[in-house]
Order: structure tokens, then sequence, then C-alpha cells
């Protein structure tokens, strides 16, 4: 049995990580092609760098996923805090799925409708162009949001409402009750929905293709290069990116790590 | 709290390695006049994607380049099919000053009177491009458009696997390349394979001769291993197919790869194409727009461009300069008595084009 188990998630790791070992693999091709290993060599890396059009694009999409990430984080943990704050169990529920709604639309749905309507909006206000910038970071926090909500809730819930009474009875406001008592009791699950909601923002596709206007980031970059072949410099790229995210999430894991040590919950 | 600075710092490194790396090209040797004078406008430039020589490979960094000289900031974006980029400029929620559609593409935007006229009386190198790609179909009067790459449609067959097949779009419905023969997998390039055996014309607008091209890709569908469009790449270089349809173009960078592929057009004649710049209404900075088109057309830039792209080039000054990689080559630019018979895609009329689409879902479920 044990062996069985040990082959299922051997199977697993393997049909996650192959792909990206072997696009990591190829990154390190010495030759143009893409299915031939010719020899070693990191000149794609190099190539990628020189690549303005494509260094443009990852500067775009980092700034996307950063901004919108930390937006959504805070408009999260406040609506977390916010719904889980109403009285009546039928309020909350309602809100919940409100906010539950957009994530399980289908992205193209999203894309589409959140076009039109900035479109429309862009009209009325009589702008000559609607999508940009702004449009595309208000998609990335609009699809965002539910996450960090449903990653914040879990851990408010758990969180003891005596811990904010106690601080209030110490002498605290409730402003700082809130920033010294409750949000450090759940400053994980925030980490975790800021992470998420960047990662998601980072290869989003689908919306971004149809809000971003000028304003376009390194997935739709790497989509419209179907013209000619994708050349092996976007697979250094992706590795890199690959790379970073790995290690943030390492990171991430071993102070999270430490931190529930300190106190005890592990 | 040192979690948070320790991912800031993280992303940080990330952007440090994402910054600088720049490098020097050698001094461009520039034939028109530029100036400063629109120093701080940003031009916004909708192109096809890998369509410009982009400063990987220590080729010339185009975009760079007009930056540096003229001080406008080019915000370039791209798109993969004409289809995207047309909903694009009509959706209307996004402006462009220039776009660079294909031939078929620029017929359906004149008609519905979605680009603006270019003078090319203020481009002075307007002069380098061919005759033979001014006046075109689609834009009879030059008032439109400036030709940008060339590109045939040719059979591609690996010399290795087979023997040189007679030169016919036959051979892809030949029985003894069976499960090796790829071809098109989008409507129009799929039945112009078919339509030019049977002496028919691309752009046809007789439900009949449709249904009869079916027929014929129908017979042929066994034969095939399968569709495909960029797929095609792979296949024919590693030898997984040995015969197949595609750019002539696209050939010349697989023959880089592997040798053993060759090359030829079909006596029956073959679809052409003409990518070229134009101005879309929607645009603002027009006087931009011009300098920009001027200096694509350098002899420089626009030999910095053929080589990156490989499509055969419209400019005479990188057809006749002897430097050029591709100089005389005889896929991209065949002497006139190798010419194939060409012909155009144009605009088809939506009613026809539906049908025909159809009949390829038909074909795909046969």
């Amino acid at each position: 049995m044990k062996i069985l188990s040990r082959i299922y998630v051997a199977l697993m790791v393997f049909f996650l990580y192959a792909p990206v070992a072997v696009m990591i693999f190829f990154s390190f091709n010495s030759g143009e092609s893409v299915w031939v290993f010719e020899g070693f060599s990191a000149s794609w890396y190099a190539d990628a760098f020189t690549n303005t059009e494509m260094i443009e694009a990852l500067e775009r999409t980092l700034i996307v996923a950063i901004l919108s990430a930390t937006i959504s984080t805070v408009l999260g943990t406040a609506a977390a805090v916010g719904i889980l704050a109403f009285r009546k169990k039928i309020t909350k529920n309602a809100i919940m799925s409100v906010t539950n709604i957009p994530m399980m639309n289908a992205d193209i749905v999203t894309g589409v409708s959140l076009m039109l309507f900035f479109v429309f909006i862009g009209k009325i206000l009589g702008a000559y162009e609607s999508l940009g910038f702004a449009t595309v970071l208000i998609a990335h926090i609009t699809f965002n949001l539910p996450y960090v909500i449903l990653s914040v809730m879990p851990r408010l819930k758990a969180t003891d409402h005596s811990l904010h009474d106690a601080a209030l009875d110490l002498g605290c406001t409730p402003i700082s009750a809130f920033f010294k008592v409750i949000i450090p009791a759940i400053k994980t699950s925030i980490f975790t929905g800021f992470i998420m909601a960047f990662t998601l923002s980072l290869d989003d596709f689908v919306i971004s293709y149809f809000t971003c206007g000028h304003y376009q980031t390194l997935p739709i970059l790497i989509y419209n290069m179907t013209k000619k072949t994708v050349t092996p410099d976007v697979y250094a790229l992706s590795t890199i990116i690959f790379i970073a995210v790995f290690v943030l999430l390492i990171l991430y894991n071993i102070a999270g790590n430490k931190s529930d040590k300190k106190r005890g919950v592990v | 709290m040192k979690k948070i600075i320790s991912v800031i710092l993280c992303l940080c490194l990330v952007a440090i390695l994402f910054t600088g790396c720049g490098y020097e090209y050698q001094e461009l040797n520039l034939v028109g006049k530029y100036d400063k004078s629109l120093k701080g406008t940003t031009l916004n430039v909708y192109n096809w994607g890998e369509y410009i020589s982009d400063g990987s490979d220590d080729c010339l960094d185009v975009n760079k380049e007009f930056e540096k000289l003229t001080g406008i900031k080019v915000n370039y974006t791209t798109f993969e099919s004409n289809e995207t980029m047309y909903s694009q400029l009509k959706g209307g929620g996004v402006s462009y000053d220039l776009i660079f559609p294909s031939d078929y593409m620029i017929e359906r935007l004149i008609n519905e009177n979605m680009l603006k006229k270019i003078d090319v009386g203020k481009i002075s190198n307007y002069k380098y491009i061919d005759k033979k790609y001014k006046g075109l179909f689609y834009d009879p009067d030059e008032e439109y458009t400036v030709p940008y790459n060339v590109g045939m449609v040719g059979v591609i067959y690996n010399s290795a696997l087979i023997d040189e097949p007679e030169h016919s779009w036959e051979a892809l419905w030949d029985e003894k390349y069976r499960d090796m023969s790829l071809n098109f997998s989008n409507p129009r390039d799929g039945f112009m394979t078919a339509q030019m055996i049977l002496g028919q014309s691309v752009n046809t607008t007789n439900k009949k001769d449709w249904d009869k091209a079916l027929e014929k890709l129908k017979q042929g569908k066994d034969v095939l291993q399968s569709y495909v469009m960029d797929e095609i790449y792979g296949k024919l270089e590693t030898g997984e197919a040995a015969i197949g349809p595609y750019y002539a173009g696209d050939y010349l960078f697989m023959k880089e790869i592997n040798e053993d592929l060759e090359f030829f057009y079909p006596k029956e004649g073959t679809n052409i194409f003409v990518d070229a710049i134009c101005v879309p209404e929607s645009a603002k900075n027009i006087e931009a727009a011009m300098m920009y088109i001027n200096f694509l057309l350098e002899p420089d830039v626009s030999l910095a461009n053929a080589e990156y792209i490989g499509y055969a080039s419209p400019n005479t000054a990188v057809i006749e300069n002897p430097d050029y990689y591709y100089y005389k080559n005889e896929i991209l630019y065949p002497e006139e008595k190798d010419m194939p018979k060409v012909e155009y895609y144009h605009d088809i009329d939506p009613e026809i084009r539906s049908y025909y689409e159809n009949l390829w879902i038909d074909l795909k479920l046969y």
C-alpha cells in the first residue's frame, strides 16, 4: 500500500513538473531548435535581456501583478472583516456568494463583460481611448479580490473574538486594536492571499487580453508570437519567472513555519 | 513584517535583473531627415508578433533606435491574426497610429472607412518600394498603404525521407506519402491547396466551387497525417512528417535547423500576400507615424528587418544589396522565369466566408 501511494505521488509530481523541467532544459539549448538538444549554452538568457519588447512586457506584467495584488489584499482583508461583522447569517452568506460568483465565472465572460463596461464608460466620459493600464489594473483587482477574501476569511473566523475585546479593555482604540491585534493574528493568511493574487495576476491571459489596450502583458506577447514560431528566449524568460516564484514560495513557507512554531500552532 | 520585506527584496532583485543590459549597435546610415520636433509624444504601433527586428541576437533594435533618433516614445504592441487586429480596431476601446494588416484585410478596412489616407509624397524613402508592389488591388491609387513584407506559400519536403516529388499540390494527396504529409489547419489556406489543383480562383463566390474543393480535400484527408499551423516547424524539422505546405520565409528558418529540407512552388500556382503599413482612422499622432514609416523604409532598417523576419522585402535597397543575407535567394526572390503563378486573397463576402468555414468544419469531422 505504501509503495502504491508513493508511486501515485511520484506520478503526480512528474506530471506537474515534467513540462517545466523540459522547458528549463531547452532554455539552455545552444541551437535555435526547440526539439533537438544541440549543446549547453546560456545564450538565450542573454538574448532575452536584449529583447526590449519582451522586457517591457515583463515590466508591465510585474507592475500590474504587484499593484493589483497589494490593492486587492488591502480591499479583500477589509471586506472579510466587514462581512464577518454582519450579525445576520443570511446577509453574511448572501454577500459571500456574491463575492464568489466572479471566481466561478468563466474568464472569457469576465473579460468580455469588463471590456464592454470599460468601453461603455469611456464613451460616456468622452475619453479618446478607454482601455489601458488603468483598466487592466482594475480588471486584475476584480478577479483577485474573491481569492483574497477566501483566504483571509477562515483565519479571521478562527481568531478569538475576545482578543479584540481584551485589547479594547487594555486601552486600545478600535483602530489600533485592529492593527495591533487582529492583523498580526491573521497575517499569514493575508500573505497567502497576496501571493495567490500575485501569481494569478502574473499569468492571467484571457481577462488581460480583452482589457489591456496598449498595455500588453507578457502572456499576451507570447501568444502573439504565432506569426513566426516561439523562440527559446521565451523559455529562458519563463524559467527565470518560474524560479523567482519558486524561491518566493519556499521563503514564504520557511517564514510561515517559523512563526507557526513560535506560536506553538504546529 | 520580515516576510513582507523579504518578498519585496526578492521582487527588487528580479527587477534589477531585468533592467540595464543595453548594448550599442553600430552607427546607422540614414537617408531620410529626422528631427526631434515631436519629442515627448507617443506613437502607438500595432504589429504582428515577432515582426520587427527587436534587438535579440545582436540585431538592430528598431524601436529603440527610432526613440533615440526622434525622442518619440514608441508604444509597441502586437497581434496574432488579421482578425484579432480587426476586432480590436472595431471594438473602439483603443486607438493606434500604425497597423500592419495583410492585403485582404486592408481591402475590408478601406471598404469600411477605417483607414486614413497617407500622403506618400511626405515619405521620402517610399521611392525604394519595388514598383511590383505599388498600386496593388487593395489600394490601386497608392493612397492608403506602404508595403512592409511579401510572402508566398510553397511546399516543403524532407529530401532524406522522400525523393523529390513532382512540383504539384497533388503531392499532398499522394498515396506514397501516407501519414507523412501535412496540410494547413486554417480554412482559407487549406482550401487554397485544393482550389489550385481544381483550377478555381481562391476568391470564387460560387458555392459549387467551394463544394468541389471540399470534395477534393475529403479525398486527401485519409492520406494526411494532420492539419497544422505552427506545429509544422517541429514536425518537419524532426522528420516526424516528410512533406507539408508553408510560407517561404519560414522554410528558410527550418532549413537552418534541418539541412535536408527542400522547397518548391507548385506548378498550379500559389497564394501570395503582402503585409502593409496603414494608418487607422483613430490615429492621433500622424506626423510621428509618417516619420516612423520613413524610418522603416530606411535601407539599413529594412535590411535588419528583412534578415530578422526572413520574408521577402519589397524594398529595392534591400533586394539589391549584395551584403543582404538572402541576396538573390531563389526562394524569396525567384527570377521572372521561375516565378510561380500567384493569386492574392481578396476580402470575401461574409456569406461566402461563413459558407466555407462551415464546409471546413465538415471536413474536420469527416
